[in-house]
């Protein structure tokens, strides 16, 4: 079998029902795919094939034999973020982290298959499937929005996708907001 | 990491043909199609198959329209129908999150076993409410027979090949609604009239969908407690069921009368 993860080819040596996630990380040592709940509820693994966002825990790795993989790492490089990396790292769209890649990889489907006029709406229909176990996602539909509509730059987004007509919420009286 | 599935004798068809044979008669062979339900069983060690079949590239997915009847290959994956049919099209809709949908398919979906958490099979009481026939092979041959009765006697020893029905007059749907994504449905009931006739099912008030023939006979939703009887699991109990149950019916056929 072989995969071609990123550009390069590889073959491949694992058994074929291994699940492509564990191909990915243990035989190719590509790891920003996560093992969450490995039952595909979480989201954390998922990866594009074929350009399509699939969850890599629940494909057999002869299953998708052939395929193009795109994960995280081939979006773009530390000095030079693609836009959905930007975006997120621009609105703070991460906090322990685990779950980031997943979105990411679902944003940057939804913007590959979007002309880019997207509302909050359908921004979060495309994420649904995704747990942030931190419960980051004001910050993560934020970025993911901006990045869609193709401007990784927080002040444009945050003005279009937060509540307006309030400049400050307290959630506990006497505590900073 | 693999160790459960190094024994796994795989194959991947490329062709209808090669599906069936290599299916035979399904004695000892775990079908993958989507992978969404088994995957993780084998992943987890809970399910270790002597002979996987992947069904991915047998030629088995597509939706064909003609004279009014649409034929849905067994491979066709929940994503192509979104827009199918009602109330199939919002059966499908309703299935987890867009990439399950990209992945899980309409032969898995009537072939699932029931959850230890809740029932599964979404999209089941639409194909019972379109009154779809399913096409099925195995060693002894070929078999067409109402979903109904596929459902009743199991998925053991067939291979869904397509499902297929007549588009019906009008039909409606009516369901809980669901707490997240990734819930399976905890009580759906879809309704359709074709030919003068009316056809209730109801899903997720047991391991496999089923009709409500007191309800088709005399359009009171609350016969529908006369044909099922409601159990108790993780996303319901049999009581919440037992009240709920009638009232999607009731909402179904004002929907449907509405059309």
């Amino acid at each position: 079998m072989r995969l071609t993860v990123n550009g390069v080819e590889h073959d491949i040596a694992s058994p074929p029902l291994t699940t492509l996630l564990d191909v990915l990380r243990e035989e190719l040592v590509v790891t920003s795919p996560k093992a969450g709940c490995q039952q595909g509820g979480c989201g954390a693994c998922t990866v594009l094939v074929d350009g399509e966002p699939r969850r890599a825990c629940l494909l057999p790795v002869a299953a998708v034999d052939g395929a193009e993989i795109v994960t995280a790492e081939g979006l773009g490089e530390p000095d030079e973020l693609s836009t959905v990396q930007a975006a997120f790292h621009e609105h703070y769209a991460a906090q322990c982290g685990f779950c980031t890649a997943g979105f990411v990889m679902a944003t940057a489907a939804l913007a590959a298959r979007s002309d880019g006029d997207v509302g909050r709406e359908e921004v979060i229909e495309a994420l649904s499937g995704h747990v942030c176990r931190c419960t980051g996602y004001v910050k993560i539909v934020e970025a993911a929005t901006a990045a869609v509509r193709g401007d990784a730059s927080p002040a444009r987004a945050s003005a279009d996708t937060e509540p307006q007509g309030e400049d400050e919420v307290t959630l506990i009286p006497g505590s900073p907001a | 990491m693999a160790g459960t599935v190094d024994a796994t004798e795989v194959i991947v068809a490329a062709s209808l043909e090669e599906a069936v044979e290599a299916f035979g008669d399904g004695d000892g062979v775990t079908v993958v199609a989507g992978g969404t339900i088994v995957m993780p069983e084998i992943r987890h060690g809970r399910l270790r198959p002597e002979r996987a079949l992947l069904l991915g590239r047998a030629g088995l997915a597509g939706v064909q329209r003609a004279d009014g009847r649409t034929t849905i290959g067994a491979a066709t994956t929940l994503a192509d129908l979104e827009d199918a049919v009602e109330p199939l099209g919002t059966c499908a809709r309703w299935v987890a999150d867009l990439e399950i949908r990209g992945q899980a398919t309409l032969g898995g979906n009537l072939c699932a076993p029931p959850g230890e958490e809740g029932p599964r099979g979404d999209l089941q009481a639409a194909l019972l409410a379109l009154d779809a026939q399913v096409r099925s092979t195995a060693a002894g041959g070929e078999r067409t027979e109402p979903v109904e009765d596929f459902l009743a006697s199991g998925p053991q020893g067939r291979l869904v090949l397509d499902v297929s029905f007549e588009e019906p007059e009008a039909a409606a749907t009516a369901s809980v609604r669901r707490p997240h994504a990734h819930a399976y449905t905890i009580l759906r009931v879809c309704v359709a009239r074709a030919g003068g006739g009316l056809r209730v099912a109801v899903v997720g008030a047991g391991p496999v969908a089923v009709r409500s023939r007191a309800v088709e006979q005399s359009g009171d939703a609350n016969r529908v407690l006369d044909d099922i009887t409601p159990h108790d699991d993780a996303l319901a109990s049999a009581w919440y069921r037992s009240k709920v149950l009638p009232v999607l019916v009731r909402r179904a056929l004002d929907d449907l009368e509405a059309r």
